[in-house]
This record gives C-alpha cells, structure tokens and sequence, in this order.
C-alpha cells in the first residue's frame, strides 16, 4: 500500500528554522539522509521531494474566461507544504512508525522536532506516477 | 521548471463533493483526466496522484521512546491535500495556467468549481553553478 | 543491456546515418523515427550476432529500409510518396553526386536545425541529445527526471515544429550563421549547465550530461575548427568541469570555488582549457565564452585561493560587460572589484543592478550582496541576506550552504 507522509509548517516556523544554528542543520540534514537511506535499503521508498521556500507559493483560481488569476496573500495560520516521501509498505501501522520516525527528526537545539507528520494512503485509481 | 500544484478541500467542502450526482462526479474526472491527457501530449506532464480522502487522515508525532501517537482531529477550516499534478514547464506562469485549468474543472450542474490550487516550485536537490 | 563500445558506436554514428536519411527522403521526424528503430535493431542484435563488418552502413541500410516500409505502408499519401521514391532511387546521374566529408556536413546540418530558435530551449536541448548525441529517449528522461513518455512527447513535438517551420535540411546561409551558430552555442552550454551537478553521495545515477555537452562541443570544433567562440566554449566547459571533484562534499554539500580542494581539480583538463582559450583570443575576435574561459582560466591556474589574480579577472569582466548585459556578468563583475578595490565598491556596484529586475528576485544577487556585507563587516545585514537567497534558491544544496553561512554569522556573534 503506498502512503504519502507530509510536512508542513506556517510561515513562522519556516522563518525559526531559518535561524538554526549551523550545528542545528548539519545535525538534521544527517538525519534526514539516513532516514532516505534507510528506507531506500528497506525497498520502502518511492519518492520523495523537497519544495521550495513557500515565499513562492501562490493560489490560482480561473476567472469566468478561464484566464488564472494568481494571489501570494496567505493567511497567518496557513500551513505550506515542505516535503513529502511516498513510501510502499504492507500497512498503515507501518507507515505511522516511519512517520514517527521522521517526525522525532532533531530540532533547533538537536532535541526531536515531533513535527507532525499526515500520512495518507495514495490512491492508485486517481494517481499516474510518470515512472 | 518542476512545480507541484496542490489541490485542497475542507472536510465540508469534501462531503458535498461526495453527494453531487454521478454524472457532475463523472463530468469533472472527465475534465481531468482530459487535461492530463493535453499535458502529456505537450511534453510538460510528471505525475499526478490521488489522495485518501480526510477521514483517513492521521497526524503522526514521534513519542519520546519512538512510538508514533496518532491523532485524527483536525480543526474543521483544515485544508486537507487531495492530489497534486506535478509539471515540467517552460515558467510560471504555465504553471499557473495550468492551475487554472484545474481550477476550472466543471462542478455540479456544470459550473466550474473554481476551486483554489496552490503552486509551488520543487526544489532541485542539484546545485546550481554559482 | 548493451556494452560500452557498442553504445559508443551507436552514439557516434546516429547523426551520420541520420545525416544520410534525411538527405535521401527530406522528412527530418520521420527519418529521425526510422534511426532510432535502426538503432533499436543494433542494441538488440548486435551484441549477439557481434559487430557487422561495415556498422554504420548496416544502420543506414536498416534505417531506409525502415523508411521505405513506413512509405509504402502509408496508403492514404502513397501516390505522392512513390513519386519521391522513384525519384530518389533514380540513376546516380539524375543525384548530384555526395561531396567528400558529407556525413560531417550533415552533422553539422543537424546541429544547426536542432538548435534552432524557433525550438524552445527545453526542446532543442531534448533534441540535440536525441538526434546528435544519439542518446535513447529514456536516457535524456533520466537526465531531466521526467517521464520517459513525456521526453518521448517532447522529442516528438520539437520534431513537428521544426517540420512546420518549415526548417531546410541544410547549413545556414552566410547571413545567418553568427546567428544560428550563437543558438547552437547556447543550446550546448545549456546542456553543460544542466549537467554539472554533483553526483556525491547523490542516489541519482544520472547520465554525465555535462560530459556529453563536451563530447558535443568538441564534435563542433572538428566540424569547424576556426571559429574561436566554439574553441571558448569547450574551454569553459573543460576549465569547470575540471573542478567538479572538489565542488561539492560525498553529502551534496555546496563547497565554494575559495574553499575548494585544488588538489582534486583536473589538472589534464585544465591545461587543455588555458591551451584552447589562449588560442582563440589570439586570434582577436573575442566573444562572450571565450572571456568566460580567459576568467575560469585564471582561477584555475592560481595555486591557492589567494594565489588568484583578481586585477586581471576585473579587467576580463570589463571586458565581457562590454559586449553583454547579462546581469550574472554584472555580479560577477561586482565580487572582482570587491576583491581588488574592497568590498564599498562591490557594494556600490551592486547597488545600481537593484532597478533591474532580472536580478532583484535572484538568489544571487542576494548571496553576493550577503558575501560582501561580510566583507565589509557588516555581519547582521549579511545574515539577513544569505536567509533571503536562501529563500530564493530552488537548489537544495544550496538553500543549505546559505542557511548555514547565516548560521555562522549569527554563530559568530554569541
């Protein structure tokens, strides 16, 4: 079964992580890479990508003659997408222990980040994976 | 250019999906599935996916010794994800006439839904040549 | 799974044998189809039945082949198809004959047409790999990480738009050549860019794009070996490609050209690259790549960094800023006068490329800005600078070497 895991943050805590020490972000960006090591050597892994910073993000919503009208105006509570991995395991059960995994990624400070992590099953009726 | 555009709903706004009629339901797949098809044939199509709808959401923390602690209440204004296209494109701003198209996929009676579809650019794991 | 020397070859001969096709039956897509199905054939049998006697005639004979079955079977245009194919299996008398060094001249031919500019760069890039790189459609797929059906497409559609421009197979006329040569440049110095990502520690095994670009560039200077802008390229080229090893840690960290371990650096390709370029700026018609080249090679040849010869790096970028308004070149040519005249000058440089807006919402031009606050002492303006480059930055490895040179400054402070 696939599921999707995802991180989000409001604006304010993509602004905090901007500010970590450099100690901070080596530390987290081992983490990470053998978070998707270990799930690559576990045949797990299926995706995974970064986005960028959401200073970018826009909505767009078709006017009445189809033409996109595009607005970067957010409201302060608006939590944007960072990431996700797409991982293939037998289980939900499975798939909430790596969330977790990830989710105790170390912090500001090295202490567990315990952001939340969504995890969504992938539906394979609605999804053409390109590959 | 690789960009995710992001559809999104509430749970509200994700029941009255469900209750519209079978063919208003068909009619939008329709839309998109057609729209999936042009983006293929213009060289700019990467992936599209399909998610679980919000009463199977679950939001997940690591507990200190490692078990996960589940927690499936989310506030009602939660915008949920329910798919995403990813694109190649040439700029922007086809990503964002792209999503505009999605955004015009009919609703019920035909109407188009003009749902709101957030744009955002994947970040390359390349460096780039400074 | 074929090996090395059979794709070598393949790769070699495909414009050639493509040259041949097209020349005979004046449909470039359709040709370019029957190649790669020749190609196809080669892969798979060759490495079983072994190389033929004569591989590039096989893979000619096979591609018209498959070009006269597509005719014949196309019955809705037979009529007007058999006319063109009596004609083109006329007595010898009625071709004119094939000149000596045709298949080079068709390289090029198809060099000039896949470089177009009525082509979108993504297309002419997809392209000029397909069609004279003779890379397979999945390879190029791999390279952009894009579906192979989609690069598929894209190929496809570039085809068609070359058809309906109606594109001549045949080289530019003397009017056009600076012109079409210039697109051709710039498709393969995109090509290298595209390429010259680390693969440290990277799970992507990607194709070594930036050596194709090479391989490619240095086909160009055989087929015109007296142009000094193409020798410019393939220098640029040679003199950053030799410092790849040392450009990023076995993590994909970013290491800067002032930090980076000169012993890695390829020594071989930098002789070659200060070789090539100081041949082409004798001949005194100098061009963009080559004064790009004349700077990679002063870097390259300086021992340590500050070993660097920045006086003449300056001087190199006057140059260059003469003859472009790349706003890039502006940065870089900020950061020189930085080094040589102190960092208020760079400031002060940069400070009038704030109008313009190709380089206000770059991640550059905040990066350099950042760098020079650095340099002038100003630690909490230069964080704040590197945060927000980091922020403009698509690059990961990048995002994070910005993030992490906030980090210092803010470190350094406490």
């Amino acid at each position: 079964m696939k599921f999707i895991l995802m991180m989000s943050a409001p604006k304010e805590n993509w602004d905090s992580f901007a500010k970590w020490s450099k100690e901070d972000f080596e530390r987290n960006a081992a983490f990470m890479r053998a978070f998707s090591q270990e799930l690559r050597d576990s045949g797990t892994f299926v995706a995974s990508e970064g986005l960028a910073w959401p200073n970018e993000a826009r909505v767009v919503r078709a006017r009445s003659d189809g033409e996109p009208i595009t607005d970067g105006v957010f409201p302060e509570s608006k939590e944007f997408l960072g990431g996700y991995w797409i991982i293939d395991v037998e289980g939900p059960e499975q798939a909430y222990r790596i969330a977790a995994l990830v989710s105790a990624a170390p912090g500001s400070g090295g202490k567990p980040g315990n952001i939340p992590i969504e995890v969504r099953q992938v539906l394979s009726a609605f999804s053409d994976p390109g590959l | 250019m690789k960009y995710i555009l992001l559809m999104t709903g509430t749970r509200g706004g994700v029941d009255t999906y469900r209750a519209w009629s079978k063919q208003d339901i068909d009619s939008h797949m329709a839309a998109l599935q057609s729209l999936n098809k042009e983006l293929k044939n213009s060289g700019e199509f990467v992936a599209t996916q399909g998610l679980a709808g919000p009463d199977e959401a679950k939001l997940i923390r690591g507990e200190k010794n490692g078990a996960p602690v589940t927690d499936g209440v989310f506030p009602e204004s939660k915008e949920f994800l329910l798919g995403y296209w990813i694109v190649d494109v040439a700029n922007p701003e086809r990503a964002y006439a792209i999503a505009g198209r999605i955004s015009t996929a009919p609703g019920p009676g035909g109407v188009p839904t003009n749902m709101p579809i957030e744009v955002r650019r994947f970040a390359e794991h390349a460096p780039r040549e400074s | 799974m074929i090996d090395a020397s059979i794709e070598r070859l393949l790769r070699e001969f495909t414009p050639q044998v493509l040259g041949t096709v097209v020349r005979r039956f004046r449909d470039f897509a359709a040709a370019e189809d029957a190649v790669q199905e020749a190609l196809l054939a080669a892969a798979t049998q060759w490495p079983d039945d072994g190389l033929p006697a004569n591989p590039r005639a096989w893979l000619t004979q096979v591609a018209l082949r498959r070009m006269t079955d597509r005719i014949r079977s196309e019955s809705a245009r037979r009529r007007r198809e058999e006319d063109l194919l009596h004609r083109s299996e006329a007595a010898p008398e009625h071709l004119a004959p094939e000149p000596v060094g045709m298949e080079e001249d068709d390289t090029l031919v198809l060099l000039f047409m896949c470089c177009h500019s009525a082509l979108t760069p993504a297309s002419a890039i997809a392209l000029t790999l397909r069609a004279v790189g003779g890379l397979t459609t999945a390879e190029i797929a791999k390279a952009f990480l894009v579906p192979e059906a989609t690069m598929a497409q894209r190929i496809s559609r570039a085809k068609q738009s070359i058809r309906d421009s109606g594109i001549p197979f045949q080289l530019p006329t003397a009017g056009e050549r600076t012109e079409r040569l210039r697109a051709v440049l710039h498709v393969l110095y995109l090509i290298f860019n595209e390429g010259y990502t680390s693969s440290g520690g990277a799970h992507l095994q990607r194709l070594e794009l930036s050596s194709e670009a090479i391989r490619l560039t240095r086909l160009l200077r055989n087929l015109l070996p007296d142009d000094p802008e193409i020798s410019g390229l393939l220098a640029l080229m040679l003199l950053t490609d030799a410092r790849r090893l040392a450009r990023t840690t076995s993590e994909g960290d970013l290491i800067p050209l002032d930090r980076q371990d000169r012993a890695l650096w390829d020594r071989r390709q930098i002789a070659e690259g200060v070789a090539l370029v100081s041949a082409a700026l004798r001949k005194g018609a100098v061009g963009i790549y080559q004064l790009q080249a004349a700077i990679s090679a002063v870097h390259d040849e300086a021992a340590r960094a500050e070993d660097t010869d920045w006086p003449q790096i300056l001087a190199l970028y006057d140059l260059l800023r003469r003859i472009t308004d790349n706003p890039m070149v502006a940065l870089n040519h900020a950061v020189a006068a930085a080094m040589v005249n102190g960092p208020a000058n760079g400031l002060e440089l940069l400070d009038a490329l704030n109008a313009d807006p190709r380089v206000a919402n770059h991640h550059r031009f905040h990066a350099v800005r950042a760098h020079l606050l650095e340099m002038a002492g100003d630690a909490p303006a230069a964080a704040r600078h590197y945060r927000a480059a980091a922020a403009k930055t698509a690059s990961l490895p990048e995002r994070n070497y910005l993030l992490i040179q906030a980090a210092r400054l803010a470190d350094s402070r406490n």
